[in-house]
């Protein structure tokens, strides 16, 4: 048989069980305290609940929520191109669950951004012919991101329409299927990249550490390690929360690709650094250096923690290896975002405590998501299917 | 489950073409098609502010909020009259002070006190133009003046961020808050008037004209000896009324700050204190607007390249999605019907 590779998957199945527990709770007392934040931003205006100033014109809203939230949510993208692109069938049970954190991070990320436009009710000028900006890199991201979030729920799509049983329009999508595929491939790829680019017309008041021409090539190659890293951490909290074996068997190979993608993205950062010298902004006494070595650390850890083939086989390992990309990550984004950014002096920002209870409102309204969907619906791999030899 | 031969070769053709890509992303900064940084239009208006001749008077901060109905905004207790520290959404034009020690003389770096002007400085190449996705900064083509339509912005403050000299500022104390700056008055060209800074500016410190002849006359400036007598003009260099008078010629720091930086500013601006001391950056030669703008041409332009890449993962997918990926869940042999 052809696809043979394919066809010993354990299928998607939902996993069951009680939706009212103490995760659930939490996440939505977290979610209508979000709530209430927002109705006082959208009545009174952004100074209302942020810390945002004129120095700081973006703070965690922008950064962590979406710039930050849209990187972790490249999981789906990442392991989308190792099955369809570069064909590793064996990947496929942890396609739908990557593809689903992927599918809330990138909406909810979609969705923050209203929260912090000034002047939100305007935001459809973005795709309107006379107001839109080509030349202008937010254009470009905001265009990426709002597509490819429409092709992440297609792409998706086959879980409800299995669980609503229309199993002729899935027929449908299922034809099509290839060119979405392509389409979230391609997609992520122009915005992940465009959101390192971002930071380039704000020229010299950027560090040298974070300020280069490289910055899209850096964020790209980030943002899909770090896919392969949320993957990583999502697989083992899924594991241990709903009691299930871990797929190691899987997790091991897709942490050395990571590995990989991480050493070239080290190769490209750090070459860039040494050809530009700017690397001797990072051995001057300041925060910035200090912040600038804590992300590299973080970048670097995943080599100690599961770089031989034993350290692959422990979950733990690969859990902190995980955390370790997904750090890096965070720190990349706020060196080059708020902590290399200076416009002058006389600016401080720390997000102010409704600031951050809207950010962590956004990660309730995830952690709830995927609970009732992976609950519900068929994401997550059939648990008796799991091993290579059942199949039903 | 084992890989065969083909599976292995359609791997590494997916390697190849996500290595084209990662290629091609990198050969950003090596590009041909660079877009150069933009040099200010042949009738450009601007501003010379010299501030050797500027008494700090702030006729043209109060004119500035008059001409754009702008209220006052306080910073001491007494809210009696208008006490902004910098420029805001509600205040786009400020003269700061530079102290030091004593404050003895005026234009000494020491021991002495300095003026600076704040306002846009209308660049020739402007990063808030680049930046905003909404064209709602725009850069007049023929007298460069770079305007705000607040009916267009989306508020993303993106701007702000951009602007290196800290101009766009947005309005955090409302709902509906709009981005504030100068836009040289361009409202007010219609009856016949120009920058109300300029207009009012007692000494001619503020002086209004087209940014060649400011130019010409910042470098004038230069070449006279200090403590020598001269004539300057004030309100509108270009056209308009004489207003000269005589006056002392200052100790110049020899650099007329917006001459080239970042391609240059239609406004321009003198001054006996080292710019960076009062507050006006280090710029270099090339816009960022520029960099910003190759990358985007470079991965964009015309779309050719998202296309190939799209072409070409259309065509990896194509063979190695398989029917059954989707549906394998619910009709386990799906697949050979389809296959
Ligand atoms: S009006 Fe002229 S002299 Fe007075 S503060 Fe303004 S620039 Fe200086
Ligand atoms: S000074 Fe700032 S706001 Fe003014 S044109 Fe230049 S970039 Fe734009
Ligand atoms: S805040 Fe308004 S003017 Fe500024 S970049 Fe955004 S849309 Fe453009």
């Amino acid at each position: 048989m052809a696809h043979s590779h394919n066809t010993s998957h354990g299928a998607p199945a939902p996993v069951g069980g009680n939706l009212m527990n103490a995760a659930t709770t939490v996440s939505a007392v977290l979610i209508a305290v979000m709530l209430a934040v927002l109705i006082t931003r959208f009545i009174f205006g952004l100074g209302a609940v942020t810390n945002l100033n004129d120095g700081y014109p973006w703070g965690i809203w922008v950064v962590v929520d979406v710039v930050i939230g849209s990187a972790f949510a490249c999981g789906g993208f990442s392991v989308a191109m190792l099955v369809y692109i570069f064909n590793k069938g064996q990947y496929h049970p942890i396609v739908r669950p990557a593809l689903l954190a992927s599918l809330f991070g990138y909406t909810l990320a979609g969705v923050g951004v209203i929260f912090d436009l000034g002047r939100w009710w305007n935001f459809w000028h973005i795709f309107w012919p006379g107001y839109a900006n080509p030349n202008s890199v937010m254009f470009e991201v905001a265009v990426c991101i709002s597509a490819y979030i429409v092709v992440m729920w297609l792409e998706f799509s086959p879980a409800f329409l299995e669980k609503w049983g229309k199993h002729e329009t899935k027929k449908k999508l299922n034809k099509v299927l290839f060119f979405l595929v392509a389409l979230g491939t391609v997609l992520p790829m122009m915005h992940q990249s465009s959101l390192g680019t971002l930071l380039v017309v704000m020229g010299v008041q950027i560090n040298p550490l974070w300020q280069t021409q490289f910055l899209p090539l850096i964020f790209l190659l980030s943002a899909i390690a770090i896919g392969y890293g949320v993957v990583l951490f999502e697989s083992c909290i899924a594991s241990s929360a709903y009691r299930r074996t871990i797929e190691t068997h899987l997790l091991d190979p897709m942490a050395k690709i990571m590995l990989g993608v991480l050493a070239c993205f080290l190769i490209v950062r750090f070459g860039d650094l040494l050809v530009r010298g700017a690397l001797v902004e990072a051995f001057k006494p300041t925060f910035i250096a200090l912040s600038f070595w804590v992300e590299n650390l973080c970048f670097v850890a995943p080599f100690l923690l599961v770089g031989s083939a034993t350290a692959r086989r422990n979950p733990a390992k690969l859990f902190l290896a995980g955390v370790a990309i997904m750090l890096g990550g965070i720190f990349l984004r706020i060196n080059g975002f708020l902590i290399g950014y200076d416009t002058g002096p006389g600016w401080t920002y720390f997000p102010s405590v409704p600031e951050l209870l809207v950010t962590i409102g956004m990660f309730a309204i995830e952690i709830l998501g995927y609970i009732i969907i992976t609950r519900r619906f068929p994401v997550l791999p059939r648990e008796a299917d799991h091993a290579f030899s059942a199949r039903s | 489950m084992q890989a065969g031969e083909n599976s292995r070769r359609r791997f590494l053709k997916g390697c190849a073409a996500a290595g084209g890509v990662a290629v091609a992303a990198g050969a950003v900064s090596t590009s041909v098609e660079a877009r150069e940084t933009r040099s200010r239009p042949a009738e450009a208006l601007g501003l010379l502010y010299d501030a050797t001749l500027c008494v700090g008077c702030k006729a043209c901060v109060a004119a500035c909020k008059t001409a754009n109905k702008n209220p006052a905004e306080f910073s001491t207790l007494d809210k009696l009259w208008d006490t902004p520290l910098d420029t805001t959404g509600h205040t786009f034009n400020l003269i700061k002070m530079y102290r030091n020690g004593t404050m003895e003389t005026k234009d000494a770096e020491t021991n002495g006190y300095a003026f600076m002007k704040t306002s846009c400085m209308h660049c020739a190449d402007p990063s808030c133009v680049s930046a905003c996705p909404v064209s709602a900064m725009t850069k007049d083509p023929v007298t460069g003046v770079v305007g705000y339509e607040a009916s267009a912005c989306i508020g993303c403050r993106y701007c702000v961020a951009a602007c290196p000299f800290g101009i766009p500022k947005y309005q955090y104390d409302s709902p509906t808050g709009q981005i504030g700056k100068c836009e040289l008055c361009r409202h007010r060209y219609k009856d016949g008037n120009y920058s109300a800074c300029a207009e009012v500016c007692p000494t001619g410190a503020t002086l209004y004209g087209k940014t060649s002849d400011l130019l010409a006359e910042a470098k004038r400036r230069l070449a006279l000896k200090p403590g020598s007598v001269t004539v300057y003009p004030r309100g509108n260099i270009s056209g308009g009324k004489d207003q000269s008078y005589e006056g002392y010629v200052g100790t110049y720091k020899q650099h007329v700050y917006g001459e080239t930086e970042y391609g240059g500013t239609q406004v321009l601006k003198l001054s006996a204190v080292e710019f960076e001391k009062v507050g006006m950056p280090n710029l270099p030669p090339e816009a960022a607007a520029a960099h910003s703008e190759t990358i985007q041409h470079t991965l964009y332009g015309g779309m050719l390249m998202p296309i190939a890449v799209l072409g070409a993962m259309t065509f990896i997918a194509k063979r190695n999605v398989h029917h059954e990926d989707a549906s394998d869940a619910v009709q386990p042999d799906a697949s050979k019907e389809e296959a």
